[in-house]
């Protein structure tokens, strides 16, 4: 039997207006369900949800839940008022890996659902703002239960505390045109390379990888990750000058100089007087922007890679650090190019986890040493491409400037040399 | 009794997504052409090989139910070949090979309650936190709050009316834990930490508590014969931080939890660098269950950069145009002493240039 509904004038009135209502679905779940636990769970559930709401305050409190083997995935949740609301007392979100750019069938989602009704509260978010799926409201027993079959069938959890969070990748090669990079397989690669610090917190603090195909970044890699790859080009754009003049004879040249060719950051690109498009490449910053409004005519150059950046994260504690550029630009075609990757990702984890004080972030470690003494730790060069301009202050030493030169300018003619075959 | 023998995991890690992918995605991966939007919460996709693929987008409520996840699915057994994805705003997009089942798709998913939309110059679903229904240190219930929002923003996601995309976010406290946007709507803690110091000492690992503080307001000392910690208020910025590691730190407070809306962040590299998100209004009530007054401001920031800004003008880059003091002046939001920067780098905010509109 269930128990007496909780009164909940507060919450009804989210059920008004057109966008659908998440107090509605979990008013399902205690009418609808034909499992007394998850009627009474979602009961109490919006018993204590209408308190927050009548006292302006949240009552939930965390703890220590894990899985057998993993110390990490679990977000534990006790209720601060379960006196009043006993059903939903324990009340853990199981944070569970997707595959990269959030794929699924409807089949493997039935059979989430399923396991997540046997065991769970039958709430769920696909996702929260770190990736996972997650999987709300399950007491401590049933956490293992639930990890157990759905772990049987091809799921793993993600991250939670200091340690290596579940990646993000955006739609990337699957179905967007302007992918510079297979995200998939950077995003696998990556994250299983660091499965056993996903799963056992011991980092200084998280440490996040997202992934986006090109410069638009729709996953906000540069300023939501410690690690964020995104992939651009090095050659020239490719222009097919017949969708250009269509573009041209659609909306006029007025219209094409307002949207496309004044909105270039580089003032890069001329209108031609036949309507025909020219770009000086090497003044191209690859913004992405000309390609996202002529669709047809304009997309990503032929010499696809990857540019790096370290150290993006928001707020705490010393505030938002966008990530910075250590890798202006980086193949991924082979399999050593892969194995290039992880080995940087490699050294920096480990080069934070032993600098890195507690609490601290990649970004606000080299906030702290100092971008060079970052780079000396990973054995990269310094590259104009990481700064916005040039140091202003003049108080420095320099004692070893000559050998840095000399080691930039021989670094220049080997990458000339190495481009010349 | 021995204990049972647990199971160890499988640490598979991140699953293979090519088999959950649509097949014509998975044939054409990495071989797209070109993109076209035919009406706003519809893209089109052309392969290279000349194959085509219409993806829907539908706004949802976000913490789904299990039958409104089944509900989800029926309509992409029906329409959709059986493969969908969610997008990083919690969108759904159903992937459909055949054009013929575009409309009724959509029709399925509009009479089912669900709201199409969200692509191009539309306002997006508006990311978000957990709030009052799952985290631990929440001024708000940031579900309740994007509800009552999108409401009200409904037509803005079905139709793409403004003059570049608009990302919206809530989170429920500074920390910001939901994300960057054109406009983030942010719950402040106004007030420090209320300390239980009878639990201090059992309850803290007090050193690590006093290292999470951003200000290092946090100090131990020993309060009525106990080990416990105490906050230099002055100092104290209220951001919470100190709650989880320490909850009888309590920081949730009724009266003190106020709305903030900042504006202006852009994830992408289109046209300029990525910009961070900047304060425009604060003390804007928590008022539950329907927050007109933060909505109220949202709309009025809308309404303005759709009359005031140019095809493709993020709110950012529309802002860089017009300069703040317009910014202020046409939204009519007051310009305090605390939009101010203030902490060490603020140098790098402030105008050193005679670059003034008149």
């Amino acid at each position: 039997m269930a128990n007496q509904h909780h009164p909940t004038p507060m919450l009804d009135e989210l059920e008004n207006g057109p966008w659908p209502s998440f107090i509605s679905g979990i008013k399902r779940l205690r009418d609808e369900h034909p499992d007394d636990r998850i009627k009474n769970v979602s009961n109490d559930l919006l018993g204590q949800l209408e308190h927050s709401y009548e006292t302006r305050k949240g009552y939930w409190k965390g703890g220590t839940v894990s899985v057998f083997g993993y110390g990490s995935g679990i977000i534990p949740r006790f209720s601060e008022v379960a006196k009043s609301f006993p059903e939903s007392r324990e009340f853990h979100t199981v944070r569970v890996q997707p595959p990269a750019g959030n794929f699924y069938t409807t089949d493997i989602l039935r059979q989430l659902a399923n396991s997540w009704e046997k065991f769970g509260s039958g709430l769920v978010t696909f996702h929260g703002q770190t990736g996972n799926a997650m999987f709300i409201g399950v007491n401590t027993t049933n956490t293992q239960s639930f990890f157990d079959e759905i772990n049987e069938y091809g799921f793993d959890l993600g991250g939670a505390g200091p340690c290596v969070r579940t990646g993000m990748s955006c739609v990337g090669a699957a179905r967007c045109e302007q992918s510079c990079a297979n995200e998939q397989r950077i995003h696998r690669t990556l994250l299983n390379r660091f499965t056993d610090d996903v799963h056992r917190p011991s980092l200084p603090y998280k440490f996040k990888f997202k992934v986006s195909g090109c410069p638009n970044d729709c996953v906000n890699a540069i300023e939501r990750s410690d690690f964020a790859v995104i992939g651009t080009w090095r050659d020239d754009i490719k222009i097919d000058q017949e969708e250009v003049k269509n573009f041209v004879a659609e909306y006029g040249r007025d219209k094409v100089h307002l949207d496309v060719i004044n909105r270039c950051p580089s003032k890069c690109m001329t209108l031609n007087e036949d309507n025909t498009l020219s770009i000086d490449n090497g003044n191209c910053v690859r913004c992405m922007h000309c390609i996202n409004v002529m669709t047809k005519a304009l997309s990503p150059g032929d010499d696809q890679g990857v540019t790096i950046l370290v150290g993006g994260k928001r707020t705490l504690k010393i505030g938002d650090l966008m990530g910075t550029v250590i890798v202006p630009f980086m193949k991924l075609e082979t399999e050593e190019d892969y194995q290039g990757l992880v080995e940087l990702a490699e050294n920096i984890i480990d080069f934070w986890a032993e600098n890195g004080l507690e609490h601290e972030r990649c970004g606000e470690m080299i906030e702290r040493i100092g971008l060079v003494n970052f780079l000396k730790g990973m054995g990269l060069e310094a590259d104009p491409n990481m700064v916005n301009h040039p140091r202003l202050s003049s108080y420095i030493r320099m004692d070893e400037y000559d050998e840095a030169a000399e080691n930039y300018l021989r670094h220049k003619m080997e990458q000339r040399q190495a481009a010349a075959g | 009794m021995s204990q049972p023998a647990m199971r160890p995991p499988i640490e598979s890690g991140c699953p293979d997504g090519f088999q959950y992918m649509h097949p014509v995605m998975r044939r054409n991966f990495g071989m797209w052409k070109y993109h076209e939007h035919p009406r706003p919460g519809v893209l089109l996709h052309v392969s290279d090989m000349g194959e085509k693929i219409w993806t829907v987008k539908a706004g949802t409520q976000r913490i789904l139910d299990v039958f409104t996840l089944r509900k989800l699915c029926d309509i992409g057994d029906q329409y959709a070949d059986g493969y969908v994805r969610f997008t990083i705003r919690s969108n759904l997009e159903y992937m459909v090979a055949d054009e013929a089942k575009v409309e009724p798709l959509i029709n399925a998913l509009e009479d089912a309650g669900f709201v199409v939309g969200g692509t191009r110059n539309s306002v997006s679903m508006i990311s978000h936190t957990q709030g009052w229904l799952h985290c631990d240190i929440p001024g708000t219930d940031a579900s309740g709050v994007v509800k009552a929002m999108m409401d009200e923003l409904i037509d803005e996601f079905r139709n793409c009316n403004m003059p570049n995309r608009v990302h919206i976010t809530t989170s429920c406290c500074q920390i910001n834990c939901g994300g960057q946007g054109d406009i983030a709507i942010n719950v402040q803690h106004t007030k420090p930490p209320k300390i239980n110091h009878d639990l201090v000492a059992n309850v803290c690992e007090r050193p690590s508590v006093v290292a999470r503080c951003p200000v290092a307001a946090i100090r131990p000392a020993l309060v009525n014969g106990k080990p416990s910690l105490e906050v230099d208020e002055k100092k104290c910025i209220c951001c919470g931080a100190c709650y989880p590691p320490c909850p009888p730190m309590q920081i949730n407070d009724a009266e003190h939890t106020k709305f903030a809306i900042w504006v202006g962040g852009n994830h992408s590299n289109a046209r300029g660098k990525p910009t961070f998100q900047k304060l425009v209004a604060s003390g804007i009530p928590n008022n539950p269950p329907r927050w007109p007054e933060a909505t109220a401001i949202v709309k009025r920031i809308l309404k303005v950069y759709q009359e005031d800004g140019q095809d493709w003008e993020r709110i950012n880059d529309w802002i860089e145009r017009i300069g703040w003091p317009a910014f202020f002046e046409k939204t009519g939001l007051p310009f305090t002493r605390y939009h101010i920067e203030n902490w060490r780098g603020a140098r790098n905010s402030l105008n050193a240039s005679t670059h003034i509109r008149f």
